[in-house]
């Protein structure tokens, strides 16, 4: 399997990662080589095997549909590049 | 004061033959003096840890001290401290402050254990030597030139270089062992969810599982038992009952039946490195253990398996880097997309953009069937393969690493030759096990590690045969020159 340079730029549009033009080259031959090593997994012949969801086999727990989180929207947004009033800014997305 | 075990240390601390201000001080100022050239921390939390010292002095004083009251260790910088910067190794979250403590990070604190700081690690633990963190390459104190192995070489240098009496690690395809291996420490990574995730930045989360590092067995079974256990926080952890690791450390060796799996001494293994291994089972033997060979035919295909599932894993978990609640933010965004990609290009290194686009890719639609569903299907065949093995043996041994410690920069430049450091290590995640690394007779002056593999929450077993092993030898005592 080999990408090339569209194929990246796909990628990396998907993934929301703006990549230097310059780097493309170099991200297009090393995800090719890591296909490559992927591609061994060819040689196994899978059709009548199950899929491993959790390897102890265990089932999602659940939980009583309760609120147990405390308002901590201060203490949260400490953290954030740029809020407002207890809003998270962004830049305009409606014109 | 710095080679003894933790539990002299306890011992030490509760006769008063020095207090644990005193302790803390002795490896701050190690830290002060011997970090600088190796980088091992990318936070040291001075004052906290005196207050913490203090604290646990007063405890002893008083009667109430935990099991580990006054230790100084130190956290891998992928678990959350509310107040002591989390960077996961990544310009991304340099500036991060968690408004909360990782679970393993509460419960050890709970222990009375001293935080001397956090621990440099690959970005968001995406290495194998620790030359991706933002913070830079940390060095092996058995020889500075060389790399300590990773994601969690700063837990392993800064144990070896007896900077802190044990610190905490992960390890979603290796990262607590390899690096155990090329440092020369006792590293090991439980069962998954043995130990909780809650508060534990998420790379692959069906692999990651939280270990410990340390100079022992011993020492390690002293930490793990204080972190080990059910949190309803983690909706992945394990309600299974937690035995004594500490109380279990003497069982007897005599019978037990270990199996070497041939696939893991084939072509790539360094002779040396083999000898060394066989040398170290040759031991067991003599302490009583039946030693065979056996087979694990599906585990070349694990790293495979593994740069397909991870990479899958990691592309979600860090979708929620968005440059919005928190983390890197670009400059002047023109738009929200921009601000999206800028933000994710800027703060992320090389590594880990690579591993989010294979991720994505294998993820996208019409490719979904060829590659995660058949990874997930070929897992669950590596997973049957090491049923099938504990059928007749205990415990699976073989070695950590192909190679000792290799040169700074010797594999940056080739994503698929990093990634087969682990090819001994990965199969175990992609099955959930326990696995442990153990100091074996060195190579060249270089740390070998010996592996051992148990069956789902067999690590009292693992630490037992750990244990056993290092009372009868000496490699785990040795230090790094400069460092004893």
């Amino acid at each position: 399997m080999s990408l090339d340079a569209s194929d990246i730029e796909k990628i990396a549009h998907l993934a929301r990662l703006a990549v230097a033009p310059e780097s493309i080259e170099r991200y297009a031959a090393d995800l090719s080589n890591i296909l490559e090593l992927v591609t061994r997994m060819d040689a196994v012949d899978t059709h009548a095997v199950e899929p491993m969801a959790h390897p102890l086999h265990m089932s999602q727990r659940l939980r009583p549909d309760r609120v147990t989180e405390p308002d901590r929207r201060t203490l949260l947004q400490a953290n954030a590049p740029l809020t407002e009033r207890g809003l998270y800014l962004v830049p305009k997305v409606i014109d | 004061m710095q080679n003894k075990s933790i539990a002299e240390m306890a011992a030490d601390l509760r006769l008063r033959s020095y207090s644990s201000v005193e302790l803390t001080r002795h490896y701050l100022e190690r830290i002060a003096r011997l970090d600088p050239g190796l980088n091992s921390f990318i936070s040291v939390a001075a004052e906290p840890a005196l207050a913490a010292a203090e604290h646990a002095d007063r405890a002893i004083a008083a009667g109430t001290a935990g099991p580990l009251a006054g230790i100084p260790i130190a956290h891998k910088d992928i678990f959350c401290t509310s107040g002591l910067k989390t960077s996961c190794g990544s310009r991304m979250l340099d500036r991060f402050i968690a408004p909360y403590d990782a679970t393993v990070v509460e419960r050890l604190a709970a222990a009375g254990a001293v935080v001397l700081g956090k621990t440099n690690m690959d970005e968001f633990a995406m290495g194998s030597s620790n030359e991706t963190s933002y913070y830079g390459p940390v060095r092996n104190p058995w020889d500075p030139t060389r790399v300590p192995g990773g994601s969690s070489g700063g837990s392993a240098a800064a144990v070896a270089a007896r900077l802190c009496a044990a610190a905490t690690g992960t390890d979603t395809g290796g990262s607590i062992r390899q690096p155990a291996a090329l440092c020369g420490v006792t590293g090991i990574k439980p069962t998954y969810g043995r130990c909780s995730r809650w508060g534990m930045i998420a790379f692959a989360s069906s692999l990651d599982q939280a270990g410990v590092l340390a100079r022992s067995a011993a020492d390690a079974a002293c930490v793990l038992d204080e972190m080990a256990g059910f949190d309803p926080r983690d909706s992945t952890s394990a309600d299974v009952a937690v035995p004594d690791y500490v109380d279990s450390l003497d069982e007897e060796i005599a019978g037990l039946r270990i199996g070497l799996p041939k696939e893991y001494f084939g072509a790539g293994l360094d002779g040396r490195v083999a000898a060394s291994v066989h040398e170290a089972t040759k031991e067991l033997e003599r302490l009583g253990a039946d030693v065979r060979d056996i087979s694990l035919p599906n585990s070349p295909l694990s790293v495979p398996v593994y740069y397909v599932v991870a990479p899958a894993e990691c592309s979600s978990n860090l979708a929620r880097f968005d440059g919005v609640r928190y983390g890197h933010r670009c400059e002047d965004p023109r738009d929200l997309e921009d601000l999206y990609k800028r933000s994710r290009a800027e703060g992320f290194g090389a590594e880990v953009q690579r591993r989010i686009m294979i991720g994505t890719y294998v993820l996208s639609a019409g490719y979904y069937d060829a590659y995660y569903l058949k990874a997930q299907k070929i897992r669950h065949l590596i997973a049957d393969d090491f049923q099938r093995a504990f059928e007749e043996v205990d415990v699976i041994m073989g070695p950590t690493a192909p190679t000792t410690a290799f040169p700074l920069g010797a594999k940056m430049d080739d994503p698929v030759a990093m990634y087969l450091n682990d090819i001994y290590t990965i199969a175990t995640n992609l099955a959930g096990l326990p696995g442990m690394s153990i100091p074996v007779a060195p190579v060249d002056g270089l740390p070998v590690g010996l592996q051992l593999i148990g069956n789902y929450f067999q690590e009292a077993r693992l630490l037992s045969v750990a244990h056993r092993f290092q009372r009868a030898t000496h490699w785990h005592l040795a230090a790094p020159e400069g460092f004893q």
